[in-house]
């Protein structure tokens, strides 16, 4: 095969300008959201709902009132950490699908180890350990699939969700058990006294997890966009093949950024419990993981980006579920509008990628 | 529908000529970067065994996939037993008579033999069970081989599925049968089989079609041999030639055809003067290492290297000698051995470590492993630097640093791209070979691998590229060039290794006769 012409570049196929890519991708960003919306509106009306009254319910709690944006700003900070935990991952092409075990986990360690720690050494001290403890627990539930991936290239997928799986099932067997506080009827861990979590913000009802979680993510986008370790991280994720070719050691950044994405998932499991719970009861598990992968996939793994489209879902669900009781839904009704939001997204994904090929292989010819 | 068979036995045929079944003028399959077919003119003729011989990227695919129906040529004519006619479907050649077995099979496993026999009705008809049971047994016979219709196809072996593969082929008329390197998965009972049946199949006047880019094995079945190199038929061999040849002569001249001079190859103008005396800056010693897949593994492979020369690894594809470079790149683990730069041992030192000392590889696949399509060029020139001052300072970008580098290199190695944030993905072969080169050949390389460095590349890059080789070495930079076309080694290089199944089967010394010696040490004759 000989090349026809190595001199001219194809430079049609440049992106035209950074500002225009940006609006661009604000719109394929926002459209799947809008025609999501107008199709769980279709679905209120067959229902024999008014989805503009719905709508505007959904709004007044999350948004317009001053108890539900509290609500709605407190729920953000662990959506915050799971997804800035998810960026660090995808972005490596590591599918860590495992965040809800990984968060769960050191939810439970964290609830367990609080209240002792508590009542030795200073609240700041104590929850500054704390925090860590739980960074390190889902650090640490990750190590199995992050060495089978590593070092044997087993799927991390079927592994961190298995890790999952054993992760939640572990954590109710250890609050039942081994933390049960024998003075409660419910199996529970030991409360945390409300004046040992993490601190209020202005004399609201929002705690500092929300600060965490808008560092994290800040910070989760600039080590990924800006740093060395970012940079290899994302080679991995484009061609692993050219990573190894130019030395990096796949095997040690692939464990490294399995650990600072459960790393992160753990920090959220610590912040929700120091900051909204203070203990775990019996079976709890909220499961947000799986409700940010798909939030993740829409901004495309940009943290900045990420942060609106979790205010936007953690209004959506505080709100939404007001507005389902309003209307007599079951709150299920929500992931009915999670499921549209995720159809329209591929679809979107879909058509703009046909469309690039068709503007590629017009800018070849 | 068999009345092509029966045309096939046509009186008219004498001896040693027989009826010309298809025929090619020049078809011509262009791709956005490439030509995978250039003007190519080809008769086949009924009763005949004609092997298409080329390497990878000859065009073979690409002249199979236009007779099939995949691809529709751009230029050229197709005629089937002297009527032109046109091939827009697969179905369209399976009615010609035309029947392709590719390299790799596409049988349903839980499915028996007859069952998957019937998949390619049309599907308002019932399935005829006792009507594919007849032609099974008919086209066994024709083949000489005994099928059970009843058998699962999962359960057979690899030989016996290719076997199903053909009857499918022959299914609608048994005119012309392509096969696709057939023998790639079989064991060599299996290809003994093979050429039982094709040769009762050529005596029925079926016209076979077998491609290959392995050398012994067009001798061995091939009655006229056609060679194609970078999309052009450079070369046939006719059955009376090909009669009157030794087995080795015959070797001898399709290397030649294969390997040697083409009208547009970049001639080099000077070997590079011989190299200064004094130690040697790289020693491969006795080092053995695992093959790649389906590749046979390195053994015992010693040479040495002094600083300024170039030395070449010639061989037919698939020797080794991508392996080679792997190992001495640090790439792949040696089992035995030793490698040695400017006499320290670097056979336990990391990739990263054997670059910084100044080992460098330039592979062949700029895409796969020595780029990142989706990552500006500028992050590409740097790829194998990241994270170290002045670019990265304290682990974080600095870009201005980064910018001024990448235009410094782009600028110095006559990059052409829209800037330097361009994506390496867009850019043509020959600029991403640049880049790669302008990456490898900065801070002080003492060794350089180039693995195929001009393979895809115009004549004009492949001629600057040369030259860039050998102002390095005039530098004092080693370089070790792997290359198949043998023209480029006699242009460059003072001594030519050859890797035949994985082993340096010897160094000829360039010069008189180095040519013959090369090609038939590339064959596996002694020099």
């Amino acid at each position: 095969m000989s090349v026809e012409t190595a001199g001219g570049a194809p430079a049609a196929a440049a992106p035209a300008s950074r500002l225009g890519g940006l609006a661009r991708q604000t719109a394929l960003a926002l459209l799947p959201l809008a025609l999501a919306l107008a199709a769980a509106g279709l679905i209120l009306l067959l229902f024999g709902r008014d989805p503009l009254t719905f709508y505007a319910n959904v709004l007044k709690r999350g948004l317009f009132s001053w108890a539900g944006l509290q609500e709605t700003l407190i729920r953000m900070a662990p959506l915050l950490l799971l997804a800035a935990s998810l960026i660090v991952a995808f972005r490596a092409g590591i599918w860590n699908l495992g965040i809800d075990g990984q968060f769960l986990l050191a939810a439970v360690m964290v609830a367990a180890a609080g209240p002792r720690l508590v009542t030795i050494m200073p609240i700041g001290l104590a929850l500054a350990i704390l925090l860590v403890l739980g960074g390190l627990v889902g650090a640490a539930w990750s190590l199995i699939p992050a060495l089978l991936r590593a070092y044997y290239g087993v799927n991390e997928i079927i592994t961190t969700l298995m890790m999952t799986f054993i992760g939640t099932s572990l954590g109710a067997v250890l609050v039942k058990t081994v933390f049960n506080d024998p003075s409660t009827t419910v199996p529970q861990t030991q409360v945390l006294p409300m004046i040992d979590r993490l601190p209020r913000l202005f004399g609201t009802r929002i705690h500092a997890g929300l600060i965490i979680g808008l560092v994290a993510i800040v910070l989760v986008h600039l080590v990924m966009t800006r740093t060395a370790f970012g940079l290899k991280a994302q080679i991995i994720g484009f061609n692993p093949r050219a990573a190894r070719h130019a030395g990096l050691d796949v095997p040690r950044l692939t464990v490294a950024v399995f650990a600072f994405s459960a790393g992160l998932a753990g920090l959220a499991g610590a912040t929700e419990i120091l900051g909204v719970f203070g203990v775990v009861q019996n079976e709890w598990n909220p499961a947000y993981g799986m409700l940010v992968i798909p939030l993740v996939f829409v901004v495309r793994f940009h943290g900045i980006a990420s942060i609106g489209i979790v205010a936007f879902f953690a209004m959506l669900s505080i709100g939404g579920e007001s507005a389902s009781r309003k209307a007599n839904l079951p709150n299920y009704f929500l992931l009915v509008v999670v499921a549209l939001l995720l159809i329209f997204m591929a679809l979107t994904e879909y058509l703009s990628a046909r469309r690039r090929q068709r503007l590629e292989t017009w800018g070849e010819g | 529908m068999n009345d092509g068979a029966r045309m096939n036995g046509d009186p008219v045929a004498t001896d040693g000529d027989k009826p010309v079944v298809l025929s090619l003028r020049g078809i011509t399959k262009r791709f956005p970067r490439v030509i995978a077919n250039r003007d190519i003119d080809l008769d086949v003729h009924a009763g005949d065994i004609h092997v298409l011989l080329g390497e990878n990227g000859a065009g073979k695919s690409t002249l199979i996939a236009i007779l099939s129906g995949v691809y529709q040529p751009d230029a050229g004519s197709i005629a089937v037993a002297g009527r032109e006619v046109r091939i827009q479907a697969p179905r369209d050649a399976l009615a010609l008579g035309i029947g392709t077995v590719y390299q790799h099979l596409a049988l349903v496993p839980t499915l028996t033999v007859i069952e998957n026999l019937m998949l390619g009705a049309p599907w308002y008809r019932l399935p005829d069970v006792t009507g594919t049971g007849t032609r099974l047994a008919e086209l066994a016979g024709l083949l000489g081989i005994e099928v059970d219709g009843d058998a699962p196809v999962g359960g057979l072996s690899l030989g016996q599925q290719q076997q199903i593969e053909i009857i499918k082929a022959l299914w609608h008329g048994e005119r012309i049968l392509i096969l696709d390197e057939p023998t790639s998965m079989l064991t060599p009972q299996g290809v003994r089989e093979l050429g039982k049946m094709i040769r009762r199949l050529r005596d029925a006047g079926v016209a076979v079609i077998l491609i290959t880019h392995k050398l012994g094995e067009a001798c061995e079945f091939g009655e006229r041999i056609s060679v194609l190199k970078l999309g052009r038929l450079v070369g046939e061999i006719g059955p009376a030639e090909l009669a009157a040849m030794s087995r080795e002569e015959a070797t001898r001249r399709i290397v030649h055809l294969m390997f040697g001079a083409r009208d547009d190859a970049p001639r080099a103008a000077a070997i590079v003067a011989d190299a200064a005396p004094g130690a040697p800056v790289l020693e491969v010693e006795g080092i053995a290492a695992a093959g790649a897949a389906g590749e046979p593994a390195l053994a015992d492979i010693t040479f040495a290297l002094r600083p300024g020369e170039v030395f070449g690894i010639a061989g037919v594809d698939g020797n080794g000698q991508k392996r080679l470079a792997e190992a001495i790149a640090g790439q792949r683990p040696i089992d035995a051995g030793d490698i040695r730069l400017d006499g320290r041992s670097i056979a336990a030192l990391s990739i990263a470590k054997r670059q910084a000392m100044g080992l460098r590889y330039v592979t062949d696949d700029r895409l796969g492993e020595g780029t990142v399509a989706e990552l500006s060029i500028a992050v590409n020139l740097l790829l194998k630097r990241i994270g170290e001052p002045p670019y990265w300072r304290r682990g974080i970008a600095h870009a201005a640093t980064i910018e001024r580098d990448a235009a410094e290199k782009v600028a110095a190695f006559d990059v052409r791209a829209p800037g330097i944030h361009t994506r390496v993905g867009t850019l043509s072969g020959g600029n991403v070979q640049k880049a790669l080169l302008a990456r490898e050949l900065s801070q002080e390389p003492r060794v350089v691998i180039y693995n195929k460095p001009t393979h895809g590349l115009d004549l004009a890059n492949a001629t600057a590229l040369h030259e860039r080789i050998r102002e390095q070495a005039e530098a004092g930079v080693a370089a070790i060039v792997i290359s198949n076309e043998l023209d480029e080694l006699l242009g460059l290089c003072g001594r030519i290794g050859v890797m035949y199944r994985g082993r340096l089967r010897g160094i000829v010394e360039n010069g008189a006769w180095a040519e013959a010696r090369v090609g038939a040490l590339m064959i596996g004759v002694a020099a």
